[in-house]
């Protein structure tokens, strides 16, 4: 791949030092060096990465690795512990007023940082916990937002108030407000406009809504793709209107998402959440030590285990693993355990997070099509029960029956039951792999 | 409501902020250094990779600007400005060809990841070629994100063009394809397509992208094509992996720079054009339908080392 991961660079550049077994202040200095740059082509802010570099150096020349018996991991571990520090230690939410009590919640950013998807998005996470959230389209300029929002506040069965596109985005807020209190709401999200943070009016604008209303939490929205300019936008907004955390979106992208080093650094503010996609359940917990892991090239396996564990039925898995045992793996547990893959984000969304998989990614990506995997679905549903449970008894007969019903050609078919074949051989041998609460990497590997 | 602006005004005005920071800056270490030496050199890189040229083409430049140095035996800071307004300058020409579309009956597809303005850059287009006394028809291909379609059918209404559009979530290759018979139809003179934002790391936006792009050539070979993508003028160095892998799906001929209205210095264009050879052909530097302008090499320089004409 023409573009290296800042991961898979410092991966590159940590290979070397660990082959040599000990460390020089020379070493420290190359090394550093290229972390510098990955940095700066990672988009983290020039000033960051000068004092990151400065006090990594700092701790890394000297005793600390001078003593070390395993000096590579002594670098590895300096590096991922600044890295982290940078970011931010803790894991914060959005801080929720309790009971019924209206907490007010002012989404703020850019143009088309992604302010209206995410708004959607966290109302759906927040309806998810039992909360009653109520959507306030405060967007009167650009064409069309309020009718985005409605559409995305319907997706997520979220009520949207708008009062219009003529009114005033500080009217719009009050009444949302008060909406909420009479209906019993006690989330309200205020979807601003997109907006320069060099723009005095559109400032003021926001301003006037934090004195209209009791905004509880303003929330900025950054562009995960964002330049050296993203200190500007984050310091200037925080300044201006002061904003109480940070959403990451369109991490899903390869950016190297300096931005978040640089945001933190700067303004610490806490990132809140990650959009990892335009599905409106593609919203996730920001944690800053994982994501320092994944820079370092550690690749983000313990946000996979927290998913994995999240979205498999644990019984389920027992259930499964026996059946491994005892070589019952029939077409519907197949199907099953291409499901559960599907509910943790697909495949690609899986692979991208083990270490050293994102430069393979595209080979992988068109391997294990998803459009491919319902194909597989429709050939599976339309097979007998008993077919299902007992592959063997498939005929060319049963096959041309079981091709027709899922609308596709018998080579498919075949090619499936041939995939089966195989997976259940493989299966065999390593029955451990499947299922079980260790959530081993192996787990995950089904041949589609 | 606003009133209008020249070129340069407008250009200045959006680039206020930048210049203003880099001018600042560069003139500071133009009058501030004694001699040519690595400090000097280091502060122009901070200076560079801060405008967010990245790291290469910032060294690229640096090594350029020695070299000439050394040619030309310069020995005083302050001339060196000059020619790093020359060198990035060279490397920005936009060419004689550029807005070879206009002239000629085209189909003006554009495409770019999320958020970055396509739609409103779209609408803005219509709007000045429709000034142009141009016959224009819209494709609203972004059937994906919610509203799309009614945020574009606004601004064909404020441009007075027409547009075609179908329900949210049908193929866009149908709604270009219905385009393509509209535009013969109505013998438009440009057939401009809005497409769905799409990272550029999505196999399969991109392979619909693909398709998107061999219904035009199926169904309208005679028009002459533009593939013009858009970026975000605050994105970083990703703009250049987005221009980059959107130049493997389409035949792109030229960058849309938005938002170059706020603090950001969209300097990646600089490391665009000189690693893929891509054109900047407009920028958009604020809201209103005005507010997209053709690039102009030197103005733009000028304007980001203010430099009065």
């Amino acid at each position: 791949m023409a573009f290296e991961s800042l991961s898979d660079k410092l991966q590159n550049v940590f290979k070397n030092l660990r082959s040599k077994g000990r460390l020089t202040e020379a070493d420290v200095k190359t090394a550093l060096k290229e972390v510098k740059l990955a940095l700066l082509e990672a988009d983290v802010s020039f000033k960051v990465v000068k004092q990151f570099v400065k006090s990594v150096q700092e701790r890394a020349i000297g005793q600390d690795v001078m003593n070390g018996l395993n000096p590579g991991q002594m670098v590895i571990k300096i590096v991922n512990e600044e890295l982290v520090s940078l970011m931010g230690s803790e894991t914060t939410e959005i801080a929720l007023r309790p009971g019924n009590e209206v907490t007010v919640l002012m989404m703020v950013g850019l143009q088309g940082a992604g302010k209206t998807t995410t708004t959607a998005k966290i109302a759906g996470k927040l309806k998810a916990k039992g909360r009653k959230p109520l959507l306030a389209a405060c967007d009167v300029y650009r064409p069309a937002a309020i009718k985005q929002l409605q559409i995305n506040g319907e997706k997520q069965g979220v009520e949207v108030f708008s009062m219009g596109d003529k009114m005033s985005p500080v009217d719009i807020a009050k009444g949302a407000v008060e909406h909420a209190k009479s209906k019993g709401f006690n989330v309200v999200i205020l979807d601003t406009a997109g907006r320069l943070h060099i723009d005095e009016n559109m400032m003021e604008e926001l301003q006037n809504i934090k004195t209209a209303v009791d905004v509880t939490q303003t929330i900025l929205v950054v562009d995960a793709m964002t330049g050296q300019d993203a200190v500007n936008v984050s310091d200037t907004f925080n300044q201006k209107i002061g904003i109480d955390g940070v959403i990451l979106t369109k991490l899903d992208g390869d950016t190297r998402g300096g931005a978040a080093l640089s945001i933190k650094a700067t303004c610490g503010k806490p990132i809140l959440y990650v959009g990892m996609g335009e599905k409106l359940s593609d919203l996730e917990q920001f944690y800053p030590d994982r994501m320092a892991s994944r820079i370092l090239g550690m690749g983000d396996v313990m946000s996979l285990i927290e998913k994995a564990q999240a979205n498999i039925d644990e019984e389920k898995a027992r259930d499964m693993e026996q059946k491994l045992k005892k070589a019952q793996f029939g077409f519907d547990d197949y199907l099953e355990s291409m499901n559960q893959v599907k509910k943790m984000g697909g495949i690609s969304s899986i692979l991208s997070m083990m270490p050293g998989m994102s430069a393979k990614m595209p080979d992988i990506e068109s391997a294990v099509d998803e459009k491919k995997m319902g194909r597989i679905e429709a050939i599976i549903l339309s097979m007998t029960p008993k077919e299902r449970s007992n592959p063997d008894i498939l005929n060319p007969s049963r096959k041309k029956r079981i091709a027709k019903g899922a609308g596709v050609d018998i080579s498919e078919v075949n090619r499936l039951v041939k995939q089966f074949e195989q997976t259940r051989k493989m299966m065999k041998q390593i029955p451990g792999m499947m299922g079980g609460k260790s959530g081993k990497r192996g787990k995950f590997k089904l041949p589609f | 409501m606003e009133e209008k602006k020249g070129f340069f005004r407008r250009l200045v005005e959006g680039l206020t902020k930048t210049r203003n920071n880099i001018v600042s800056s560069i003139d500071n270490i133009f009058s501030g250094f004694s001699s040519i030496d690595d400090d000097f050199y280091d502060e122009i890189e901070e200076i560079l990779v801060m405008g967010d040229l990245g790291i290469n083409a910032t060294t690229a430049i640096i090594e350029d600007l020695k070299r000439r140095v050394k040619e030309q035996k310069i020995k005083e800071p302050s001339e060196c400005k000059q020619l790093l307004i020359e060198s990035i300058k060279e490397q920005m020409n936009v060419g004689e060809t550029a807005y070879e579309f206009e002239n000629r009956q085209s189909v003006v597809l554009v495409i770019g990841v999320n958020g970055v303005g396509k739609t409103t850059s779209v609408g803005k287009l219509a709007g000045k070629l429709k000034d142009q006394g141009k016959r224009v028809v819209i494709a609203a291909a972004d059937t994906f994100r919610a509203a799309a379609g009614e945020q574009l059918t606004e601004w064909a209404h404020r441009a007075g063009v027409d547009i075609v559009a179908h329900q949210e979530g049908s193929d866009p290759a149908a709604v270009v394809y219905d385009a393509i018979q509209a535009a013969k139809a109505r013998k438009a003179d440009v057939l401009l397509c809005d497409t769905a934002g799409r990272l550029h790391n999505k196999k399969n936006l991109m392979a619909e992208l693909g398709k998107i792009n061999r219904i035009i050539d199926r169904e309208y070979p005679e028009a002459f094509r533009e593939t013009l993508v858009v970026l975000d003028g605050t994105t970083g160095q990703n703009a250049l992996a987005q221009a980059r892998e959107f130049s493997e799906v389409a035949d792109i001929t030229g960058i849309i720079l938005t938002k170059l209205d706020g603090t950001a210095k969209g300097g990646i264009a600089v490391a665009i054009h000189s690693e893929l050879g891509i054109p900047v052909k407009y920028i958009g530097v604020g809201e209103s339908i005005d507010d997209l302008q053709k690039f102009d090499a030197d103005e733009f320089v000028n304007a980001l080392f203010h430099i009065e004409e």
